[in-house]
C-alpha cells in the first residue's frame, strides 16, 4: 500500500461491503456487512466470480467496462451494479475497486469496497425517467413546431400554364422553433395570385396569426383580386382580431391576355419585389403600410407587362437583414445574385436562399422564403 | 475528415510489410490491444482505431449508419480503403469479431486471415441455439449502462475528442478509457447484442482462428465452438483464460495463439 497515511487504526465492521479477490476475479474473502446485505453465506461466496454475483446485464457491464478499465488503470469508481442476493432479490449496489500489484508489478488482488444504493438508485431512476421524459417532450415540441411550419407554404409549388415558379424556404436556426414567413400561389378564376409574407414574432403565438393570413387572404381574393384591396381587407381582420400582432407582406396578381403577363403588386411594409429584365434589376411598386398595425393604412397597386425572359423575385427579410458578424447581407447582394443571367426559377430561388445561408454560416437568425417567377420563352 | 483522423487511426510497425488491423470490441476503444497489438509491429504493419462513438472517434458516429453492424463493417473496409491495406490480417474482439466476418464477406479479396476474439454470433438464446441471454438480460445491460449513465457528463465528450492521441497509460487514458456517451453507447449495445450473423458465418472464405477463454460468461465455450464449426476453414484455439478480455487478461497466450496461426495456419483439431 501507498500514498496517504491512516489516521490511526479504524475498528469495528465497515459499514460497507468489502471483498477481496485474485486477479482473475474469484472471491477470496468477503466481511459480515456484505454477507449480511446479501444473503449469502461466506462458503458460497469463496471461489466464485464476483462477476457471477451480478444479474447479467451487470456482468456484462463488467467484462466490457470494470475489468478493462481496472487492469488498465488500477481503479474503478462508484460503478453502478446490481448484485443478486441469496433469496434471487436484487441489490442495486455503487462500487469501487482497486487492483493491488506486487513488487514487479504483477496483479495480486483485488479489493472492492460495496456500497448500498437502493434509495439512490430509484432516486436515480426518477431522474432519468424525467431525463428521458423531458427529451422526448423536447422531441414532441419540434416535431409539432416543424409540422405546422410545413402548413405555411404549398406543400407542392402550383405549375402555372405559361409560368415558371419556383419557393425556397428555410426555417430560422434548427428549425425547432416555428417562424413567421410563409408565402402561397392560387388560381381565381383566370387571375393567379402570390402571396409572400412575414408575419411578426415566433412560436405558436405567430403562427397561428400565419395561418389566420393566409387563410384571410384566399377568402379576400375570392371578392377582389386587386392587391391593394386584399391588403386593405387583411388590415381589418388583424386589426379587429384579438392579436396585437402584424405583418409586412407582399402579394401579386397575374393574368395573361394576348399572350402575355400581366402583373399587378400591392406591397405593405414588405420589401419590394424585384423585377429583373435584361441584366438590369429593381423594385417593382412602392412601399405601403405595416399591415394589421394601423387604422388608415396606404396601399397602392402597381402595374407591370412582363416579357420573355423576365423574372420577378418576392422575398422575406430574412434574405435581406442576414448577417455576419455586423455584416448584412444587404440588398446590392442580393441584386448582385438576381442579375446573374440565364438561371431558371428554380436555380434562381435555390441560389438565393443557398447564398443567404452560406452568408450567416449555416444558421439563419430569422426564416428565409423567396419565391421566383421568369417567363419562359415562348411555347 | 479524413479516415484516419475520423476514426482516430494509429499505425505501428513496418509500413510496407502485411497489414493487420486490430478492431476493440463493445466497451472500450484501441487501448484494449495495447498488451497484444505492439508484439505485432516487428514482423507487421499495425494498424489500431477506435470505432464510431469509441474513444477519439466520436464524431464518426452516424445514428442511422451504426444502427446495424453492417455500418461498422463499412467502416473496416472504408480504412483499409483509405490505408491501401491489402492481404489483411483483421484481428477483432467481441462484437469486432463479427464486424470482421461482415467485411471479409463483403470484400472477399481484401483480408487474408481472420483472427476472432471471443466472438459471437448471437447473443441471445434462440431455440436449440444457446448464446448466454435471454431478451430480458440485454435489456438489463440497457438499464446497466443507464445507471451508469452518471460516470458521464457533458464535459466528458470534448476532453476524450481533444486527446484523441493518448499515447500513455496516464491521467488522460483513465478519464476517457472505457467512458462512452451513454446515448452512443445503448444504440452500440443493441446493435451489438441484438445482432444475429450466423448466417454470415459460412460465407468466410479465409483462414480464421477463434479465440476463446475457457470461461467467458459474453461468449461462452459453446458459443465459440459454434463458431468454428460454422466458419469453413476455422481452428478453435481455448485459452487458459477467464473472462471475455483475454487480450487484456491473458495477453502472452493471445500473442502466442495467434503468432502460431499466422505461421502455421488453422489446424482442425486443436483446443
Amino acid at each position: 500500500m501507498s500514498g496517504a497515511e491512516a489516521a490511526g487504526a479504524p475498528t469495528g465492521e465497515p459499514p460497507c461491503g468489502f471483498l477481496s479477490t485474485t486477479p482473475a476475479g474469484v472471491i477470496t474473502g468477503a466481511n459480515a456487512t456484505l454477507l449480511s446485505w446479501t444473503g449469502h453465506r461466506a462458503e458460497d461466496l469463496v471461489g466464485r466470480r464476483f462477476s457471477a454475483l451480478l444479474t447479467a446485464g451487470g456482468r456484462i457491464y463488467h467484462d466490457t467496462h470494470y475489468a478493462p478499465l481496472l487492469v488498465m488503470s488500477g481503479e474503478v469508481k462508484a460503478v453502478a451494479l446490481e448484485i443478486l442476493r441469496a433469496d434471487g432479490s436484487v441489490l442495486p449496489v455503487l462500487v469501487n475497486a482497486v487492483l493491488d500489484r506486487d513488487g514487479e508489478g504483477e496483479p495480486r488482488g483485488i479489493r472492492v469496497a460495496v456500497f448500498d444504493a437502493s434509495d439512490r438508485r430509484s432516486y436515480e431512476r426518477e431522474l432519468l425517467i424525467a431525463k428521458r421524459q423531458a427529451e422526448e417532450s423536447e422531441a414532441r415540441a419540434v416535431d409539432l413546431a416543424r409540422t405546422l411550419q410545413r402548413t405555411f407554404i404549398p406543400p407542392v409549388p402550383p405549375t402555372i400554364p405559361h409560368l415558371e415558379i419556383a419557393a425556397g424556404y428555410r426555417p430560422a436556426g434548427r428549425g425547432d422553433e416555428v417562424g413567421g414567413d410563409f408565402y402561397d400561389a392560387f388560381q381565381v378564376g383566370n387571375t393567379w395570385l402570390i402571396v409572400l409574407g412575414d408575419v411578426s414574432g415566433k412560436g405558436v403565438d405567430a403562427a397561428v396569426v400565419t395561418t389566420l393570413v393566409r387563410h384571410t387572404v384566399r377568402a379576400l381574393a375570392v371578392h377582389s383580386t386587386l392587391p391593394s384591396e386584399i391588403l386593405t381587407g387583411l388590415n381589418r381582420v388583424l386589426l379587429d382580431h384579438e392579436t396585437d400582432r402584424f405583418c409586412t407582406l407582399v402579394i401579386m396578381s397575374l393574368g395573361r391576355t394576348g399572350g402575355h403577363w400581366s402583373l399587378t403588386t400591392s406591397t405593405g411594409g414588405h420589401p419590394l419585389p424585384v423585377l429583373v429584365r435584361d441584366g438590369r434589376s429593381g423594385g417593382i411598386g412602392g412601399p405601403g403600410s405595416l399591415v394589421g398595425a394601423f387604422d388608415d393604412p396606404e396601399f397602392v397597386d402597381a402595374t407591370v407587362e412582363l416579357a420573355v425572359h423576365d423574372r420577378v423575385v418576392l422575398f422575406t427579410d430574412g434574405v435581406t437583414e442576414g448577417r455576419d458578424g455586423d455584416q448584412y447581407y444587404g440588398e446590392d447582394r442580393l441584386h448582385r445574385l438576381l442579375r446573374t443571367p440565364s438561371q431558371d426559377a428554380a436555380e434562381l430561388a435555390h441560389a438565393v436562399v443557398d447564398d443567404a445561408v452560406d452568408f450567416q454560416g449555416d444558421l439563419p437568425r430569422d426564416d428565409i422564403a423567396v419565391v421566383v417567377l421568369r417567363v419562359p420563352p415562348t411555347d | 475528415m479524413e479516415v484516419t483522423a475520423r476514426f482516430n487511426v494509429v499505425e505501428t510497425g513496418d509500413r510496407d510489410a502485411q497489414p493487420m488491423l486490430f478492431a476493440h470490441g463493445f466497451g472500450c476503444d484501441q487501448n484494449m490491444w495495447r498488451f497484444v497489438a505492439p508484439r505485432f509491429a516487428e514482423e507487421f504493419r499495425v494498424v489500431c482505431f477506435d470505432h464510431a462513438g469509441a474513444g477519439g472517434s466520436i464524431a464518426a458516429y452516424d445514428v442511422e449508419r451504426h444502427a446495424s453492424l453492417e455500418g461498422y463493417a463499412e467502416d473496416v473496409l472504408d480504412i483499409c480503403t483509405e490505408l491501401g491495406l491489402q492481404d489483411v490480417v483483421f484481428v477483432g474482439h467481441s462484437v469486432s469479431a463479427m464486424i470482421g466476418v461482415l467485411a471479409q464477406v463483403r470484400d472477399p479479396g481484401r483480408f487474408s486471415r481472420l483472427v476472432l476474439v471471443g466472438p459471437s454470433p448471437r447473443y441471445v438464446d434462440d431455440g436449440d441455439y444457446v448464446g448466454g441471454f435471454t431478451a430480458a438480460d440485454i435489456d438489463g445491460l440497457l438499464d446497466s449502462l443507464a445507471s451508469n449513465y452518471l460516470g458521464w457528463s457533458s464535459q466528458m465528450a470534448p476532453l476524450i475528442m481533444g486527446n484523441p492521441e493518448r499515447p500513455e497509460l496516464g491521467e488522460e487514458l483513465t478519464t476517457s478509457f472505457c467512458r462512452t456517451d451513454p446515448d452512443i453507447a445503448q444504440r452500440f449495445a443493441r446493435a451489438t447484442f441484438l445482432s444475429d450473423n450466423r448466417a454470415d458465418l459460412p460465407k468466410v472464405s479465409v483462414p480464421t482462428l477463434v479465440l476463446q477463454s475457457r470461461e467467458d460468461a459474453i461468449a461462452p465455450l459453446e458459443v465459440g465452438g459454434y463458431v468454428a464449426a460454422a466458419i469453413p476453414d476455422c481452428e478453435l484455439v481455448v485459452l487458459d483464460a477467464v473472462g471475455h478480455c483475454p487480450n487484456l487478461s491473458a495477453p502472452e497466450q493471445t500473442v502466442a495463439a495467434i503468432e502460431r496461426f499466422l505461421h502455421e495456419g488453422p489446424s482442425r483439431v486443436r483446443s
